[in-house]
């Protein structure tokens, strides 16, 4: 016990760099939390570690301020309108890029490699590439600023990737499954269903989560098809467009702010381990 | 397996025609756009071209960026590399993992907004309610417009705030890679009497190298096209414009399509030679394996 006490103190420095990097960290996050339970007198007056002084005293916070941006600022209808952008967004593009994961793993066919290094090299292209010519083919279709453009757009930008982490984990399952099911008889969709999905959750979660992820928190796709129409706009959009016109009211930007992470942060806690899991997999999109 | 000629073909072809749609058939026709005119009518040759290389906020964009790619690089991997090996070291591992991987649950916008708060700027006679000021003041200075002052405190604060994003992700890819390399190469070199930093320097580094080249060329690639932060918190103004901001810009408020799509493309050239490195590194790991 001693001992251990001895080697804390003579470790003492690195605690020290450690915990105080990780308060640095933690201070941006804990201030916005803070300040959105605050009253718009208080938040003008004082800073927010003032409430730290007597952190108990509950006559301090307030859930005003949340109550105006959810059903008066609009927030409540943007987080429903995320919700509905990001399901299909997540959901359907998974189930295309499984099946073609599957094929390139596992189905021989001429220019196969070729095919499926394009397909993984897509990830070069900036998003900003492909602007303007969707653009215009999205207003000739008449569906520019509706939720079928953007699952469509998210699908699209999100297959390279996705094709490519359930590739890796999917080409990675045993030979003989293959080799039973198709003596057994099962055709490819049946071995596809029964075989490739119950085996590959643990991929499929973590590509599931970086996709939600990426379109939940997503601004310029956003922006650039659904424009900025309140009726289909996400929260990030929302949130943008609080900064730009109610600047100044930070007991409002905070709360906003606060309500579009709150659902990536109860995902990201209760599913962290498959969220590094699909890191550590391969790359990052852009 | 056997299966018939046009199957395969069958599993491909949605995701194979988004892609087509989406991400091939755009980047060509931008290219083509380029050489055209603001409403892409009239061919213009390389005058877009010779634009983006002289007009005065076109060079300021360019310059931030070189910025961004020099310090948001340095930092995002300098930083998680500390965080990966110091954290293998104490209990508490987990936890201060967590804490620093939250921002990148959070969306740029979220992330834009806590850091607007944290420089927000008011006049010397009254309060401040922005942490940074606060602590300056409290130390006896002048409250400092942080987004204001250009060129290097506002786009530093700018860059400060995607380092607090991005370090996690760093953290977690070097971390894994360094519990990968045998303790007994650490201890082997303790029993000789090897300082805590040479080891660093002679046994970890060289063993995570390959690891970090993915780590920054992942950043270069990532920060080549940041706009989020700098749409939320400055607009570009103040002379911290950035690429993919400008072109955000000429595309929607200036509707000068071949300006637009020359920024992309000079974006798509950019970054190709940084994924050409990856990819040849990840050819050159499969061969090993």
């Amino acid at each position: 016990m001693k001992q251990g006490t001895i080697g804390f103190l003579k470790r003492s420095p690195l605690h020290l760099v450690l915990i105080g990097l990780a308060i640095v960290w933690m201070l941006p996050t804990a201030g916005l939390l803070i300040t959105s339970f605050r009253t718009p007198g208080d938040v003008g007056d004082t800073g927010w570690w003032t409430v730290l002084a007597h952190p108990f005293n509950f006559t301090q916070y307030t859930l005003q301020n949340y109550e105006s941006v959810i059903f008066e600022g609009g927030m409540g209808r943007a987080f429903i309108n995320s919700l509905v952008i990001t399901v299909p967004a997540t959901l359907f593009p998974i189930l295309l890029a499984g099946f073609a994961a599957y094929a390139f793993a596992w189905m021989n066919f001429r220019g196969r490699n070729l095919l499926f290094m394009t397909v993984v090299g897509l990830m070069v292209v900036p998003l900003q590439m492909t602007f303007i010519p969707i653009l215009s083919i999205f207003a000739k279709l008449r569906i520019a600023g509706t939720f079928p453009a953007i699952w469509l757009a998210h699908a699209g930008y999100g297959m390279p990737l996705m094709v490519y982490l359930l590739h890796g984990f999917i080409a990675g399952l045993p030979k003989d499954l293959f080799d039973s099911a198709a003596i057994d008889g099962a055709s490819s969709i049946k071995t596809f269903f029964r075989i490739v999905v119950p085996l590959s959750v643990p991929a499929i979660a973590s590509v599931a989560i970086f996709q939600f992820l990426w379109v939940w928190n997503d601004l310029l796709v956003a922006l650039i098809y659904l424009g900025g129409s309140p009726n289909v706009g996400p929260v990030t959009l929302k949130v943008a467009n609080l900064v730009g016109s109610r600047g100044q009211n930070w007991e409002i930007l905070t709360a906003a702010a606060f309500v579009s992470m709150a659902l990536p942060l109860v995902v990201f806690f209760s599913l962290q381990r498959y969220f590094v899991r699909g890191i550590l997999a391969g790359s990052v999109k852009g | 397996m056997r299966t018939r000629r046009w199957v395969p073909w069958l599993y491909t072809a949605p995701a194979l025609l988004l892609l087509i749609f989406f991400l091939v058939y755009p980047s060509v026709e931008t290219a083509r756009l380029s050489f055209f005119d603001r409403a892409g009518e009239s061919y213009v040759g390389w005058q877009n071209y010779v634009y983006a290389f002289t007009n005065n906020t076109m060079l300021t964009a360019f310059r931030n960026n070189a910025i961004w790619l020099v310090g948001f690089t340095l930092f995002t991997v300098s930083f998680g590399l500390l965080f990966a090996v110091l954290l293998d070291r104490v209990r508490y591992e987990r936890l201060i993992k967590s804490m620093v991987f939250i921002p990148m649950a959070i969306s740029m916008v979220g992330a834009g907004t806590i850091w607007k708060f944290v420089y927000a700027y008011r006049p010397a006679s009254v309060s401040q309610i922005g942490l940074l000021n606060a602590i300056v003041v409290g130390l006896g200075g002048q409250p400092i417009g942080w987004l204001i002052e250009r060129p290097w405190i506002n786009n530093i604060c700018l860059i400060v705030v995607g380092v607090w994003i991005w370090t996690g992700f760093c953290m977690v890819v070097l971390s894994a890679s360094y519990k990968n390399i045998p303790k007994q190469l650490m201890e082997a070199a303790r029993i000789d009497g090897a300082t805590e930093w040479q080891i660093f320097r002679r046994v970890i580094l060289p063993l995570l190298m390959p690891t970090i080249a993915v780590v920054t060329t992942t950043m270069i690639v990532f920060v080549l096209k940041i706009f989020d932060i700098v749409y939320v918190m400055t607009n570009g103004n103040f002379s911290t414009e950035v690429l993919a901001n400008r072109m955000y810009k000429e595309q929607f408020s200036f509707t000068n399509y071949g300006r637009a799509a020359t920024i992309a493309v000079i974006l798509l050239v950019l970054i190709i030679p940084m994924m050409v490195i990856n990819i040849r590194r990840f050819r050159q790991q499969e061969a090993t394996r």
